[in-house]
């Protein structure tokens, strides 16, 4: 469904929706992944990120999502001086990333007290983004709702649980999407909410044994 | 949302409205944004159009690279047969918001960054020489949101997929319906204004040089906004293009699958492949190194 709003707009710091709005949108969803700013980034660009990043500002606009900043924050201009100051250690490389990946693409590693995660997600235009992996797992999350991952022990029942969790708060579920890596490992929940979870319902997810790990991503589109 | 524009333009003669009411009441009716939202949404949108062509006429913003910058505020002083006209200003707050574009500021993607002069300076352009109001001014962003989802759905909205015909060209387009119906024309006139507009810039190449949102996309802008003024006097003069306006958009989504990948923001061709275009890369945007955080 196309909104008047996606087409007049974003509200965004130039110069390249996908360059520069798209990229911070990457970075924003890689800080609510680890849980908060970093405290290292290695950020490695792919494909036209790498060739023409630098004159777009992808390096400033990626920083400044990692630190939280909005695609439309001034502050993006300045946020490799910002990260600086503040310890964020980030680190540039160009790469080609083996498969098929959107020509904007970048894998992002964050490391935030002992845990880190790493992501890979595309810029796919107009400042529209979808990420494709965390940590492995295979995942298209498009930013457009409030996203709830979870990484639990691959058992029966576990989708109920969480489904169960989330209703009883009158969370209401628009997509959701379970992957593994192997049977009876770790398995990688996805789903998109058409509301922001509430305390009592990421409570009773996170007193689930099977659950690992637990990260709400905030609407970015 | 609409994904006809001929549809549209039944649907608002039916019911007796604008296409701008239309596609307001449409996305309400869908449910996920109400409609005070999307208004407010717009409003915003206004806001920040009105602050991007104020910023940039000052003339003294450069884009990263230094290529581009203080265009904008020569027009200003416009010399011309037009000076003084709704098209030098509208020229002139085309450039500027691109001028802000290419320097970080902040503007409104309308539809792409790349292309966001065109729709404000048109808008803008007018609303100097006009009486316009604030809601009137809403109303034709919600114009122009209904075209730019028509060819967004039809055809692409994006440079990388179907060259500048997409961007500034889909960019004229919306501005062209939109200006129409700011104009007190008809729905049916808008349509039309965005088939005469489109079809001036159907097969436009996306060529930058360097890969960079700068030459000759601030440019691309003006003349984008010039070709949306042309479509917006032919339509409100009864004129009507022959080839009906979906089929139009269709066409600019079916040349652009079609378009060798030189010409789809790659810099592999166009301007970005002439001798000067290579060389200005080559000393201009190559030494923008990388900052690193320690």
């Amino acid at each position: 469904m196309v909104s008047l709003l996606d087409i007049i707009g974003p509200v965004m710091v130039g110069p390249s929706s996908s360059h520069t709005a798209g990229a911070c949108r990457l970075g924003l969803i890689a800080r609510a992944l680890i849980g908060g700013t970093p405290d290292t980034a290695k950020v490695e660009l792919h494909g036209s990120f790498a060739r023409t990043g630098t004159g777009h500002g992808t390096d400033r606009a990626i920083a400044g999502g990692l630190m939280g900043y909005q695609p439309d924050d001034v502050r993006l201009r300045e946020s490799l001086e910002e990260a600086e100051r503040t310890g964020l250690v980030i680190k540039f490389e160009n790469t080609k990333l083996r498969g098929d990946h959107h020509p904007n693409t970048t894998r992002i590693t964050v490391t935030r007290e002992d845990r880190s995660v790493v992501m890979i997600g595309s810029s796919i235009g107009a400042g529209r983004i979808v990420v494709t992996a965390i940590d492995g797992f295979p995942v298209d999350i498009t930013g457009t709702y409030t996203t709830l991952v979870v990484v639990a022990h691959d058992e029966p029942g576990i989708v109920a649980k969480l489904a169960t969790a989330l209703a009883e708060e009158s969370v209401n579920l628009a997509t959701m999407r379970v992957s593994r890596r192997q049977k009876g490992g770790d398995a990688i929940h996805i789903y998109e909410l058409d509301s922001p979870p509430g305390p009592p319902a990421l409570a009773r997810i996170r007193e689930l044994k099977a659950v690992k790990t637990l990260r709400v991503v905030e609407r970015v589109a | 949302m609409y994904d006809s524009l001929i549809d549209a333009v039944a649907a608002a003669e039916e019911q007796n409205i604008s296409l701008g009411e239309l596609a307001l009441r449409t996305e309400a009716a869908e449910g996920l944004r109400s409609r005070d939202e999307v208004e407010s949404g717009l409003q915003r949108a206004l806001d920040v159009m009105r602050g991007a062509v104020d910023r940039g006429l000052v003339g003294d913003l450069f884009s990263v690279s230094g290529l581009v910058g203080g265009d904008a505020f020569k027009m200003t002083k416009a010399k011309g047969p037009l000076a003084g006209t709704v098209f030098t200003d509208a020229l002139a707050a085309a450039l500027a918001v691109q001028e802000v574009n290419a320097a970080m500021g902040v503007i409104v993607a309308a539809p792409t960054a790349g292309g966001a002069g065109v729709l404000p300076g048109v808008l803008l352009g007018l609303a100097k020489h006009r009486e316009l109001s604030d809601t009137q001014m809403v109303m034709a962003l919600a114009t122009a949101g209904l075209i730019g989802a028509v060819v967004a759905v039809r055809a692409s909205l994006s440079g990388a997929e179907g060259g500048c015909q997409a961007e500034t060209g889909a960019a004229a387009g919306m501005a062209a319906g939109a200006g129409v119906e700011l104009l007190g024309g008809t729905p049916r006139q808008a349509m039309h204004a965005v088939a005469v507009t489109m079809q001036g810039t159907l097969g436009l190449v996306c060529d930058p040089l360097g890969g960079l949102v700068e030459v000759p996309c601030v440019y691309r802008n003006a003349t984008g906004a010039a070709m949306a003024l042309c479509g917006i006097e032919l339509a409100l003069a009864g004129v009507e293009f022959p080839i009906p306006v979906d089929e139009v958009v269709d066409t600019m989504g079916q040349i652009g699958r079609e378009m060798d990948v030189r010409y789809r923001e790659t810099a592999g061709g166009g301007l970005a492949a002439t001798p000067t275009g290579r060389r200005l890369a080559r000393e201009r945007l190559v030494q923008i190194k990388p900052k690193k955080g320690k």
